[in-house]
């Protein structure tokens, strides 16, 4: 008894869990995968009807306007967080005295919840409140930074703003990195002579690789799954310029009564995610057998 | 034994006191959240009180009602539907075809509903020809509102055109004042849209285009001339609107920021609590244009189990639609009663002149739903077209462009 026990104690401690994640997880996926193939309006139906629902979606001018976005979002919010969040972190890492101070004012951002951020930069960017106002204030009647009621550039205040609640967090991850880089090799390659940017860029930032893959994983299931912060910073206007997958699906799934809709754009959004993440998994699981 | 012999008898003793005697119970779930409106549902709690009822109150602020249909969505999967629920339009026939609504025709025959209520609006409380939902009241959306005295500085007299609104609007610029407020949401932008629609395609018109979706209506010339104008108003508006909430639109017309807005007449309730007088501080008038376009709030009834909240559930049909009901409701939220025989002495000029237009509308048929506020369409429809307006509203968007992709829009959401 103590025995089977002993050899099955992880697989019973193991199993609510399993169960839960097959069930709430997978189970649920399974579901909307379906429903995505059926009619369904106000409640679910279940009598399938083939892929109507997608060729809907991507006839879709709205849907084209959200994947567009979502493209230039995720690309512009994950290549300037990680650039600035680097930056960051090699200045930190130049021994100031001061560290502490200034990395826990870097990180403060992400304590915020993405709604006072965006409600914060809906104010600041607002050209009647904010900046444009203060400039003109100042005396400079020509000032002009409208972006947030710009159709063509609303989207860029949702990098914006999404860049200054991240990037002190991709500091902090990258600044572990730094230190967790071996201090010999450096030193050898300081009393070799070679130049402080030259460390950097051939020797310490190589061998953060794996920190650059981290930080690129937590950044792109933040951009995909972006919704709040496109609430509150814009409401999804002007008109739907700043629509993003989240914000379809959920107008789709809560407002107008159409899951079947809804359903369909959240399984090509967990298409995008898999995009990214399949390869991540498979590195990962690649480098563990070969270790 | 004993024990058994006594239990029976008391509990048949219980039994036949509740068949004799059923205590009417509703929950009602429902959205008015917010000050005035919460006042107003709180008179239907007190009269549903006095009748002996028990009051189950379920509000779900959030989301314009979104939260609450979510909540609504939970409970009748769950078998457990509410008494009554805040539903308005084509979503109350939306829920009937899933088969989930009750039958209130006995009600509503003993009530006379079909002599009191203008036939338009009664057919929006009937599922397949029996009554399921019972009216609250009726707010006229397609309203102009304006600044007296801007107008009187200007020499503007309120638009009875298009064209005579154009002409204002430049003059209020020229002289440094925004001609309409406006905040740049989507269902704002909806609004004005079926105002001018309304204005430009005539009663007929709107009806085939927002009501029967006809796909030549949709694509007509007018149709463009409709788009035209909405690009005309988009000059019109402070280059700040986006985003912006009515209310605030409003206050900017209270406070002489600007001139004129479009909106329904829950903006008169922003004017009356800022203590302005109709007539006097500000003006009412219906959007250039003949017709009505109403939306009406209401309460659909849900299939319930045991004769105490089928009770309920009649009880509170009866008072809802009741005159004293009516009328102390309208008078909280700024609206009109559904019911045509209700005494009008205590609203003011703007209620009794959208009184006066319902009934002439509902003669002549020109007394048309609402596209913009869920009235004349299912979600997925009003929200294909809502899609298209408010992108060209805010793009460069051309009219035959915005045309094309409204009839194509149309077709896909169906």
């Amino acid at each position: 008894m103590s025995e089977w026990l002993e050899n099955h104690l992880p697989k019973i401690v193991l199993a609510p869990s399993f169960i839960g994640v097959l069930v709430f997880v997978y189970g649920f996926i399974a579901w909307t995968a379906w429903v995505s193939l059926t009619r369904s309006k106000l409640l679910p139906r279940y009598e399938i009807k083939g892929f109507v629902q997608y060729e809907k979606l991507f006839d879709s001018p709205r849907w084209d306007t959200a994947m567009n976005n979502l493209f230039i979002f995720g690309t512009l919010f994950i290549v300037i967080a990680m650039v600035l969040g680097l930056l960051l972190a090699i200045m930190l890492d130049q021994k100031i005295r001061t560290e502490g101070v200034i990395r826990t004012i870097y990180l403060y951002p992400m304590a915020l919840s993405m709604i006072v951020t965006g409600t914060a930069w809906k104010w600041i960017l607002n050209p009647g409140l904010g900046i444009e106002a203060t400039v003109r204030g100042w005396g400079y009647e020509n000032f002009s930074f409208d972006w947030v009621v710009n159709p063509d550039y609303a989207i860029y205040t949702i990098v914006l703003a999404a860049v200054w609640q991240s990037s002190g967090f991709v500091m902090a991850l990258f600044l572990a990195g730094l230190r967790s880089v071996d201090g010999e090799i450096i030193k050898a390659a300081q009393v070799d002579g070679i130049p402080t940017w030259r460390i950097y860029s051939a020797i310490i930032i190589p061998s953060m690789a794996p920190i650059f893959l981290s930080a690129f994983i937590v950044l792109a299931h933040l951009a995909i799954k972006i919704f709040d912060l496109v609430i509150a910073l814009t409401g999804g206007g002007p008109g739907y310029a700043t629509d993003l997958p989240a914000t379809y699906m959920y107008a789709m799934a809560f407002s107008r009564g159409d899951i079947g809709q809804a359903a369909s754009s959240a399984m090509i959004m967990m298409l995008v995610v898999f995009t990214i993440v399949v390869p991540y998994l498979y590195s990962e699981l690649r480098s563990k057998n070969d270790g | 034994m004993k024990m058994t012999a006594f239990a029976a008898v008391s509990s048949i003793a219980l039994f036949s006191a509740s068949s004799v005697l059923a205590n009417p119970e509703a929950e009602v779930l429902h959205w008015w959240t917010s000050g005035g409106e919460a006042k107003s549902v709180a008179v239907l709690q007190q009269e549903f009180a006095d009748n002996g009822g028990t009051w189950t109150d379920m509000p779900v602020a959030g989301g314009g009602g979104d939260a609450a249909m979510t909540a609504l969505r939970a409970r009748v999967l769950a078998g457990n539907a509410p008494t009554a629920v805040q539903l308005k339009g084509p979503a109350i026939q939306e829920w009937y075809e899933e088969g989930v609504l009750a039958d209130i025709s006995s009600v509503a025959e003993a009530e006379g509903w079909a002599d009191v209520l203008p036939a338009s609006i009664a057919d929006h409380m009937k599922c397949d020809g029996t009554w399921c939902a019972a009216p609250v009241n009726v707010h006229r959306v397609d309203w102009i509102w304006a600044n007296t005295d801007v107008l009187e500085a200007n020499d503007i007299e309120m638009p009875t055109s298009w064209d005579e609104f154009n002409a204002a609007a430049e003059k209020l610029m020229a002289a440094g004042v925004i001609p309409l407020a406006h905040g740049g949401q989507a269902w704002q932008d909806a609004t004005v849209f079926e105002a001018v629609a309304l204005g430009i395609l005539g009663a007929d018109g709107f009806r085939k285009a927002f009501v029967e979706l006809d796909e030549a209506t949709l694509t007509s010339d007018e149709m463009i001339a409709v788009f035209d104008q909405m690009r005309t108003m988009r000059g019109f508006v402070d280059p700040n609107f986006s985003g912006r909430d009515w209310n605030l639109a409003t206050a900017m017309v209270m406070n002489g920021e600007a001139a004129f807005q479009i909106m329904g007449d829950w903006a008169k309730g922003e004017f009356m609590a800022a203590g302005k007088v109709p007539g006097e501080d500000f003006l009412c008038a219906s959007t250039p244009g003949d017709g009505f376009l109403y939306n009406v709030d209401s309460f659909a009834m849900f299939d319930v189990d045991g004769e105490d909240k089928k009770a309920g559930q009649d009880l509170l049909a009866k008072l809802i639609v009741g005159e004293s009901f009516q009328e102390v409701f309208n008078l909280n939220k700024g609206s009109i009663p559904a019911r045509t025989d209700v005494s009008l002495d205590a609203f003011d000029s703007c209620a009794l002149l959208s009184s006066a237009d319902m009934q002439a509308s509902s003669d002549n048929g020109s007394l048309l739903p609402s596209y913009a506020h869920g009235m004349a369409l299912r979600g997925a429809q009003s929200g294909a077209i809502t899609d298209v307006v408010t992108a060209h509203f805010n793009s460069d968007m051309s009219s035959a462009e915005a045309v094309a992709q409204l009839a194509q829009a149309v077709a896909n959401s169906y």
